[in-house]
């Protein structure tokens, strides 16, 4: 009996422990002077690796998804005769909803976990320690400019499959079931606020991709330097940040609803 | 592994793409033109009912955009609802006798307000309120007007007319159910 409260004990224990060396490296990130000199080249190859080369996903992604919620729309908006609103319906949904949770989590499947895996080998390789022998600091040549891509990247990602969602949208409710085009952006101007649903979308994207960025991180720095450990803390980034993505979208959905 | 130069490049196409589609989200989706303030100037209205009018709902004249609703407050003396409305400078000539009436843009649509000109020679300036005003039609109120006066029978007339403008609206609300059926 005490034994397994002792065992349940040690589970808190670790998982606190996990929290905390989390939270140490984010603070060791993030807290300190910038380089820009050094820093900012390998920014820019962060935002190439995580960003540019999502872009394919992303946008082949984005018009589907935004070409199935027309052709869903259109059939059950058109029973109740409101096929005029499908500009909105297909709107109001990717720029809310569709557009920051689907972003992330390819953007979690395609970039955090290569992010898991390299800095996870780099770790199993020796490469962090050797960098300390170099006097580097594995955390500002490494570590930084991963998260800070990400960070940066996410957004924007989330903004280009926003237009192409709404433009799939406009191809298969326009261009192939043939509702007036002046009636699907009007109705969708009138409908949609930039301040209400489009900023708060893209808030949202900010806040998933620094979770998951910090996850994969953290995963990859913390990775067991086995090839069986490599593979668990890849895993553990894409189950971990789709769960935070899913549960954070809610508490953010709720306190964007409330008002803050 | 690629130059940094080609890097750069790539990067940059990225934000300027993402910037663009910011561009399109902004001004071809949401309509945002709040950004650039247009000129005109401010009238007031008040309204006994101003039934689904929003903040940003269009003002029209003669089914043509001039402006738009910036602000709707009621009044704590009378209890009525004091709406100010943005009128582009461009219609700088408007009649100041001239009537503002809340209509619904379809069935279900949204309200707006319209504004009838008169015929006075002086104009609308900024500040000034429009004097005569029409409120707007509920749809529920008509129905419930229309089932007391069928249920009622002949006495509901006069039920009604000690209302003022609720007997008109009872007449409109048998016509327009007219044209449904």
């Amino acid at each position: 009996m005490l034994n397994q409260v002792a065992s349940l004990g040690r589970l808190g224990l670790d998982v606190m422990k996990q929290y905390g060396k989390a939270g140490i490296l984010l603070s060791r990130v993030i807290i300190r002077v910038p380089n820009i000199r050094k820093g900012f080249p390998l920014l820019l190859q962060q935002i190439y690796a995580e960003g540019v080369l999502s872009l394919i996903i992303i946008i082949v992604s984005g018009l589907f998804i935004g070409m199935v919620v027309a052709l869903q729309g259109y059939h059950t908006l058109s029973k109740f005769g409101a096929s005029q609103e499908l500009g909105p319906l297909v709107a109001l949904s990717v720029a809310r909803e569709l557009g920051p949770v689907v972003t992330a989590l390819l953007f979690a499947g395609r970039a955090c976990s290569a992010l898991t895996a390299e800095i996870g080998l780099m770790r199993a390789t020796e490469q962090l320690s050797s960098m300390e022998m170099m006097a580097v600091d594995p955390i500002q040549r490494v570590i930084s400019p991963r998260l800070w891509g990400g960070f940066i990247s996410m957004p924007l990602l989330t903004i280009i499959f926003n237009v192409t969602a709404i433009y799939g949208a406009y191809l298969v409710g326009v261009k192939w079931l043939g509702l007036d085009a002046g009636a699907f952006w009007s109705n969708m101007q009138s409908s949609v606020e930039f301040h209400a649903d489009i900023l708060n979308g893209i808030m949202k994207s900010v806040v998933f991709g620094f979770v998951i960025t910090w996850i994969a991180v953290y995963q990859g720095y913390d990775a067991a330097p086995t090839s069986a450990g490599i593979a668990s803390s890849t895993t553990r980034t894409v189950v971990y940040s789709s769960l935070a993505i899913l549960g954070l979208d809610f508490v953010l959905t709720a306190m964007m609803i409330g008002g803050w | 592994m690629l130059s940094q130069r080609t890097v750069e490049m790539f990067v940059g196409l990225f934000l300027m793409a993402a910037i663009a589609a910011l561009l399109v989200l902004a001004f071809k989706v949401s309509g945002l033109t709040s950004f650039f303030k247009t000129d005109g100037y401010v009238v007031h209205a008040v309204f006994d009912d101003i039934g689904q009018l929003k903040i940003r709902s269009a003002v029209k004249m003669s089914g043509v955009t001039i402006g738009e609703v910036t602000e709707i407050k009621l009044d704590p003396t009378t209890y009525r609802a004091d709406v100010s409305m943005l009128i582009n400078a461009k219609m700088a000539d408007i009649p100041d006798d001239s009537s503002a009436a809340i209509l619904t843009a379809g069935l279900l649509g949204d309200n707006y307000i319209a504004l009838t000109p008169m015929y006075s020679s002086t104009f609308l300036k900024n500040g000034s309120v429009i004097a005569e005003t029409h409120s707007a039609m509920i749809l529920e109120k008509l129905i419930g007007q229309l089932v007391y006066k069928i249920s009622g029978g002949n006495n509901a007339n006069s039920g009604t007319s000690g209302n003022g403008d609720a007997a008109p609206d009872s007449t409109k609300s048998h016509s327009s159910t007219g044209v449904k059926k």
